[in-house]
C-alpha cells in the first residue's frame, strides 16, 4: 500500500512539473490558458490524493477550490477577457523558447539538488513533494519573467501559487495555511482580473506590459 | 469574552474599515478615519500598562510592543495629514469622491493588516497579514488610475507577490523543520513554541528556509537587488500612502525578518544570518546613495533615501550585539518619524506647485516658508546632521561597527556621506533661490509635520531613560 501511495503522489507532482514546462513554450494565449487549466486540474487531483492519504478531510476543500476555481472559472473568465479585448494573437516572449526551456531545466535541477539534500531526514513523500513544488514555483517565476503580456504574467503567478499549495499540502498536518492561502489565490485572481486588466484596457487599449513601460516615471 | 487591548488594536481598524466603506461624504469619513487611528494608538499604548496574556494566535512581547506603538502613532499622524491632503485632491478633481470611500476603508484595512502582522504569534498568520497589507497597498498605489500609477501598481503587485510567495515557501520549510521536533499541527507554527525548541531543528532546512525568507520579506523591505517596485510605488501613489509605505510597511516586513533571525540564532548548527543581512544592507545603502544623484521626481528621490536607510537598519541588525541592535532600533524609529514627516511636507509641496518634478520646484522657503523650512529640517534630519535623532543612531551604528569591523564601517560611512551630498545638492535648488512657477493656495496641516520633527529633534538631544532601557531590553532579545 505504501508503494502505491508514494507512486501516485509522485506521479501527480511530477506531472505538475511537466505541465509547467508545457506552459513555458506556449506561444498563444488560448493554448496557455488551457494548459493552465490542466495544471490546476492536476493540482486538484494531487491535493485530493494527499487528503485521502493523510486522512485530512479539510484538504478536500482545497482540492475542490483548485478544481472549480482555478481549473474552470478563472480560465473561462480569461478566455472571455481575451475575446473581448481581441488580443488572441501570438505572445511576445522576452526570451526564446529554447533558452527558456534550458533555463527551466536548470531551475528544476537546482531545486532537486537543494531540496533533496537538505531534507535527507524527512519522510520520502514530503521530501519529493517539496522538491517538485519548488520546481513548480521556480518555473512559474520563469514564466512570469519571460512574458510581456499581462495575462500570461498572471498565469505565471497562478502556477507559482499552485506550487505553493502543493508544498503546503505535502507538509503533513500543516495548520491554517492551506485554506487561507487558497482563499488568497482567489482574492488575487479577482483583483488581477477585475481591476488591473480592465483598468489597463481602459487606459491603453492593450494588455501588453511593454506598452506600460513607456509611461515609466522618469523616462519621459 | 472580555475585550482586552490586544483585541482592540485589531478590532478598531477592522470595524472602522467596515463603517468607512459604507459611509458617503468626505468630511465625515476623514474625521472618522482620524478618530479610528487615534483610538487604535491609545489601545496600543495601553499595552504597556496592562500586558495581556499571549495566546496561540496573538502575542505581545517587548519586541513587538515597540513596533506596534510606532506603527499606530505614525498611522494616526498620517491620517491627520491625509485628511487635508485628500481634501485638496478632491477640490482639484484628481480623485473622484467615490474613490475616497474606498481609500479610507483601505487605509483602515492596511492598519489592521500591519497590526496583525506585528501581533501574530503564528508564522502562517503573520504571512497572511503581510499579504493583506501588500494587496491593499497595491490597490491604493493605483488609485489615481493614471498611466504611471497603473504601471507602478502592476510592478509592485508582480514583485510584491513574488516576494510574498518566496516567503510562504520559507514559512513552509520552517514548519517542515519544526515538525519532527514539535509534532504535527498548530504548535509547529506557533512562535513562542518554535523559539523554545529551535535548537533541535534540522539546521540544513532552517538555512534554506532563511534564504527564502530573506529574499521574500527582503523584497518587501526594499533591499537592493529586489527594490525595483519601491520608487515607483512611492512616486505614483497618494502621498499619505508613500508616508505609510516608507514609515511603516517596510518596518513590518523587517520585523518578520527579525523574528526568523532570532529563530536561526538560537540554533547553533544553522548558518549565522548576520553576514547575509550585513551584505544586503551594505549593498542597499551604497547603491541607493548613488541613485539619489540623478533623480528628477521629488518623491522618487525620497523613496531611494528610504532604501538607503533600510539598508543601514538591516546592516545594524545584521551586525547584532546589544549596541548595534540598539542603534538599529533607534534608527528605525527615527527614520519612520523623519521620512513620514518629509512625505507630509512633500505631499503639500507637490499640491502647491502642481508638480513633482524637482526642476520645477524652486525657492520654497520664499514662496511657502512653513512648508519650505519644514522640508529643509526634514532633509537635514534624514541626511544625519547633528543634533537630530538620525545623527545619533547613525553615529551609534558606525561607531559600534568600527570597533568590530573597521572596513565595513568605512563603506557604510561612505554610503551615508554620498547620500548626504545627493540630498543637499537637490535641496539647494528646491528650498532656496528665486521661486518660479505658480503657487496654489493649500490648507496644509502643519501639526503632524512639525510634531514628528520635534520628536526627532528632542531624541537627538535627550532620550528618556525608560525608552533607553526599553530599547536595551529589545536589543538583548534580538541577540
Amino acid at each position: 500500500m505504501h508503494g502505491l501511495v508514494f507512486d501516485v503522489a509522485h506521479l501527480l507532482a511530477g506531472s505538475l512539473v511537466l505541465i509547467s514546462f508545457i506552459e513555458l513554450y506556449q506561444d498563444r494565449l488560448f493554448a496557455l490558458i488551457n494548459i493552465f487549466a490542466a495544471h490546476a486540474l492536476v493540482l486538484a487531483l494531487s491535493v485530493a490524493w494527499q487528503a485521502y492519504v493523510q486522512e485530512a478531510p479539510h484538504l478536500y476543500i482545497t482540492a475542490a477550490i483548485a478544481l472549480v476555481f482555478k481549473a474552470v472559472v478563472i480560465p473561462m473568465a480569461l478566455h472571455r477577457i481575451i475575446v473581448r479585448l481581441g488580443i488572441h494573437r501570438e505572445i511576445e516572449t522576452v526570451v526564446g523558447i529554447g533558452p527558456a526551456m534550458l533555463l527551466g531545466m536548470g531551475l528544476v535541477a537546482l531545486s532537486m539538488v537543494v531540496m533533496l539534500r537538505v531534507t535527507a531526514e524527512a519522510d520520502p513523500l514530503a521530501r519529493e513533494d517539496l522538491a517538485f513544488s519548488l520546481s513548480v514555483v521556480l518555473l512559474g517565476l520563469l514564466l512570469m519573467v519571460t512574458r510581456r503580456n499581462a495575462v500570461s504574467q498572471v498565469i505565471g503567478f497562478m502556477s507559482l501559487e499552485n506550487g505553493l499549495v502543493l508544498a503546503a499540502t505535502g507538509a503533513k498536518g500543516m495548520p491554517l495555511v492551506v485554506e487561507i492561502s487558497v482563499a488568497f489565490s482567489v482574492l488575487i485572481a479577482f483583483i488581477v482580473i477585475g481591476i488591473f486588466l480592465f483598468r489597463i484596457r481602459e487606459r491603453f487599449d492593450t494588455v501588453d506590459v511593454q506598452a506600460l513601460d513607456r509611461f515609466r516615471g522618469e523616462r519621459k | 469574552m472580555n475585550l482586552n487591548a490586544l483585541d482592540a488594536v485589531l478590532a478598531i481598524p477592522l470595524f472602522a474599515a467596515a463603517v468607512l466603506a459604507a459611509l458617503p461624504g468626505y468630511q465625515l469619513t476623514a474625521k472618522l478615519n482620524v478618530l479610528a487611528s487615534l483610538l487604535t494608538f491609545l489601545a496600543a499604548i495601553s499595552l504597556f500598562v496592562i500586558e495581556p496574556r499571549s495566546g496561540d494566535y496573538l502575542l505581545v512581547d517587548d519586541l513587538n510592543k515597540v513596533f506596534i506603538v510606532l506603527t499606530t502613532f505614525v498611522a494616526f499622524t498620517t491620517s491627520v495629514f491625509s485628511a487635508s491632503y485628500i481634501g485638496h485632491e478632491i477640490e482639484i478633481g484628481r480623485l473622484k469622491p467615490a474613490y475616497v470611500r474606498f481609500y479610507h476603508a483601505m487605509y483602515q484595512v492596511l492598519m489592521f493588516a500591519m497590526n496583525l502582522a506585528l501581533l501574530a504569534n503564528n508564522i502562517g498568520l503573520m504571512w497572511v497579514a503581510i499579504e493583506i497589507a501588500t494587496l491593499t497597498t497595491v490597490l491604493m498605489v493605483g488609485i489615481y488610475r493614471t498611466h504611471e500609477a497603473l504601471e507602478a501598481a502592476w510592478k509592485y503587485f508582480i514583485l510584491g507577490s513574488v516576494g510574498i510567495a518566496l516567503a510562504l515557501f520559507g514559512t513552509i520549510l520552517v514548519y517542515m523543520a519544526a515538525k519532527p521536533v514539535i509534532g504535527e499541527g498548530l504548535y509547529a507554527m506557533v512562535w513562542t513554541v518554535l523559539v523554545v525548541h529551535a535548537a533541535k531543528f534540522d539546521p540544513a532546512l532552517l538555512n534554506v528556509a532563511f534564504v527564502f525568507l530573506l529574499l521574500g520579506y527582503g523584497t518587501k523591505v526594499g533591499l537592493a537587488p529586489l527594490h525595483a517596485w519601491l520608487p515607483d510605488a512611492h512616486a505614483e501613489g497618494p502621498t499619505p500612502i508613500s508616508a505609510v509605505l516608507s514609515g511603516l510597511l517596510l518596518n513590518v516586513a523587517l520585523y518578520a525578518l527579525l523574528r526568523f533571525k532570532i529563530l536561526l540564532a538560537l540554533n547553533p548548527a544553522a548558518i549565522a544570518p548576520g553576514p547575509l543581512m550585513v551584505t544586503m544592507g551594505l549593498i542597499s545603502c551604497v547603491f541607493a546613495a548613488f541613485m539619489l544623484y540623478r533623480r528628477r521626481d521629488i518623491k522618487r528621490m525620497f523613496a531611494y533615501s528610504s532604501i538607503e536607510h533600510m539598508g543601514i537598519i538591516v546592516f545594524a541588525f545584521g551586525m547584532g550585539g546589544p549596541l548595534a541592535n540598539f542603534a538599529g532600533l533607534l534608527h528605525m524609529t527615527m527614520h519612520s518619524l523623519t521620512k513620514s514627516a518629509i512625505f507630509f511636507a512633500v505631499g503639500h509641496i507637490a499640491q502647491v506647485k502642481g508638480t513633482q518634478k524637482i526642476a520645477d520646484i524652486t525657492g520654497l522657503t520664499v514662496s511657502t516658508p512653513l512648508l519650505g523650512w519644514g522640508l529643509v529640517l526634514g532633509v537635514v534630519a534624514i541626511a544625519g546632521l547633528p543634533p537630530l535623532g538620525i545623527f545619533m543612531s547613525e553615529f551609534l551604528v558606525v561607531s559600534s561597527t568600527f570597533a568590530r569591523q573597521p572596513w565595513l564601517a568605512t563603506i557604510l560611512a561612505l554610503g551615508i556621506l554620498i547620500a548626504l551630498g545627493g540630498l543637499f545638492l537637490r535641496l539647494n535648488t528646491i528650498a532656496f533661490g528665486e521661486p518660479r512657477g505658480s503657487t496654489a493656495p493649500t490648507h496644509a496641516s502643519y501639526v503632524p509635520l512639525f510634531a514628528h520633527l520635534a520628536i526627532v529633534f528632542v531624541a537627538g538631544i535627550y532620550l528618556p531613560p525608560t525608552l533607553v532601557s526599553g530599547f536595551q531590553n529589545v536589543a538583548r532579545l534580538l541577540g
